[in-house]
């Protein structure tokens, strides 16, 4: 694959074409998280934060294991711990691992402003560029997951990569290198699908888990990133997992409709001032308006 | 209204204090640079204009700043005229008689005071879109601090904030064309301060009785 995979087919806040798109017939990759054989070791939060080079984060401490409350622009990746009690009285204590979910229809990008700031490549990754960037926080407003975060020095938005560089090289991200147990899986959308299906139909079959099921949601096109969950009818149990995310329907009224009928407004509107003051002119004549040598009506 | 420190031409009388075009050219100073730099993030077509004015990350920074002088602006204009923009009965004729105004057909119309209904509908619908623009631009400036369970604050910022926008674009062109071009000597009014008694005659004929009464007698 090696660079070819940067070719890119959207990009946020641009007018006129889009250099990549349909020039590249490439699989989509995807990361399959199976929440139920992970153990939340955070391996794949340590890794994350090794290969890209994050500092230190201060944790908290509240008596349980979710020692940082929710992803920062400096902690892309992060396992949400979540205690569920069933119907019959037992526990689950589930734990899913949280990150860009990058979907095939971006919010974020949708909402973006700024030409190339936010980008997705031929093979589905959604990507931040820092350098375009202007730091006005419409992607945070986009995402239906609650992802990009503001560093609020740089006053730039800051999220999971994908690990887009060494995705670019033939490797997967340095999470999926670090699991030890192997919930962590990368490769083609297909093949995901494949996998997490054929999971989900050996817990609903073998295991007690009547409801489990994908989680690769339509509202945003399907992500690049599924889950295998215990219980898919109730996503939300999982941390907050949204059950139908979609692009927040103001943003698609805002970037669809008000923005066509906003732009033939203003343009009829200048149309129409001109061609009235063609027709009509001035409602009279003040002196400031005569010539020298012109005479006063 | 009396202004003894300025001079006011012969033939002429003074329609705009020095306080009024103050205000006027701030809020208008504001008011174009928030348009630019709005404009270039309504529209990648547009984008280019946030670039030469410094770079879209220094007009995003200061767009808000930008917004708060002319609310600022905004509110003096509320307290300087909000009393004078009433709606009154000849309001209301004016309105129905539009047709004649849009027409140049002036002296069919009702007479006007020193604001005609058209400009008290540009007073009050700038003022509720700064309203509206204010209220959604303070969440619009700090998204990240909004909590996910208020998101909605958000949701709706980043809809009314452009819509308002856009209503007092259509105000501002027709603010444009009516003081630039229609009404010849309105430009001149809110930069020197003072207008002809023809133009008082014609456009507000109501104020332009109200000052003859008011010089008629002795000023204090």
């Amino acid at each position: 694959m090696s660079q070819a995979t940067l070719r890119v087919q959207k990009i946020s806040g641009h007018a006129g074409t889009v250099p990549g798109q349909d020039t590249q017939r490439e699989p989509t990759v995807c990361k399959l998280i199976d929440t139920t054989t992970c153990i939340g070791c955070k391996a794949c939060e340590v890794a994350c934060m090794e290969w890209n080079d994050l500092p230190f984060s201060e944790t908290v401490f509240g008596n349980t294991y979710q020692t940082m409350p929710e992803t920062r622009w400096n902690y892309w990746n992060l396992i949400l711990f979540n205690e569920h009690e069933r119907e019959d009285g037992s526990l689950m204590w589930l734990m899913r691992k949280n990150q860009c979910m990058h979907c095939a229809e971006p919010g974020c990008l949708a909402a973006c402003p700024a030409d190339g700031a936010i980008v997705q490549y031929t093979n589905g990754i959604v990507d931040f560029q820092q350098a375009n960037c202007i730091g006005c926080g419409y992607c945070i407003t986009g995402c239906p997951f609650d992802i990009p975060k503001m560093n609020p020095k740089t006053h730039r938005v800051f999220k999971c990569t994908l690990c887009t560089d060494r995705v670019s090289e033939n490797l997967e991200p340095a999470c999926i290198k670090s699991c030890p147990t192997g919930c962590l899986h990368f490769g083609t959308k297909e093949d995901m699908l494949f996998e997490a299906n054929r999971r989900a139909k050996q817990l609903r079959e073998h295991s007690n888990f009547p409801n489990a099921g994908v989680y690769d949601p339509r509202g945003v096109g399907g992500t690049g990133v599924i889950y295998v969950l215990h219980d898919a009818s109730q996503p939300e149990i999982y941390g907050g997992l949204p059950a139908n995310p979609h692009v927040p329907w103001s943003v698609k009224l805002w970037k669809g409709p008000l923005k066509w009928l906003g732009n033939v407004a203003m343009i009829g509107g200048l149309i129409g001032l001109f061609v009235h003051y063609l027709r009509y002119g001035p409602k009279a004549r003040e002196e400031e308006d005569i010539a020298p040598g012109g005479t006063k009506t | 209204m009396s202004h003894p420190e300025q001079i006011i031409p012969h033939g002429h009388v003074l329609r705009y204090n020095l306080r009024e075009r103050l205000t006027h050219w701030v809020a208008a100073a504001a008011y174009i640079y928030l348009l630019a730099t709005g404009l270039a993030f309504w529209s990648p077509w547009l984008f280019w204009v946030a670039l030469i004015l410094g770079g879209a990350p220094v007009s995003r920074l200061l767009h808000p700043w930008a917004g708060l002088i002319f609310s600022a602006a905004v509110l003096q204009m509320y307290v300087m005229w909000a009393a004078q923009m009433k709606h009154t009965d000849t309001d209301h004729a004016w309105w129905k008689a539009v047709k004649y105004y849009s027409t140049n057909q002036d002296e069919k119309m009702p007479p006007a005071g020193r604001y005609n209904a058209g400009q008290k509908f540009l007073f009050w619908g700038f003022f509720w879109s700064t309203v509206a623009l204010l209220a959604t631009g303070l969440v619009l400036w700090f998204p990240e601090y909004i909590p996910w369970n208020l998101r909605f604050l958000r949701y709706v910022s980043v809809l009314i904030h452009p819509a308002a926008a856009l209503f007092t674009i259509g105000l501002f062109m027709i603010h444009l064309y009516m003081g630039l071009f229609a009404e010849r000597g309105a430009f001149g009014s809110v930069i020197r301060g003072d207008v002809s008694i023809a133009f008082a005659k014609r456009y507000h004929p109501a104020w332009y009785k109200e000052f003859i009464g008011e010089s008629s007698s002795p000023r204090k």
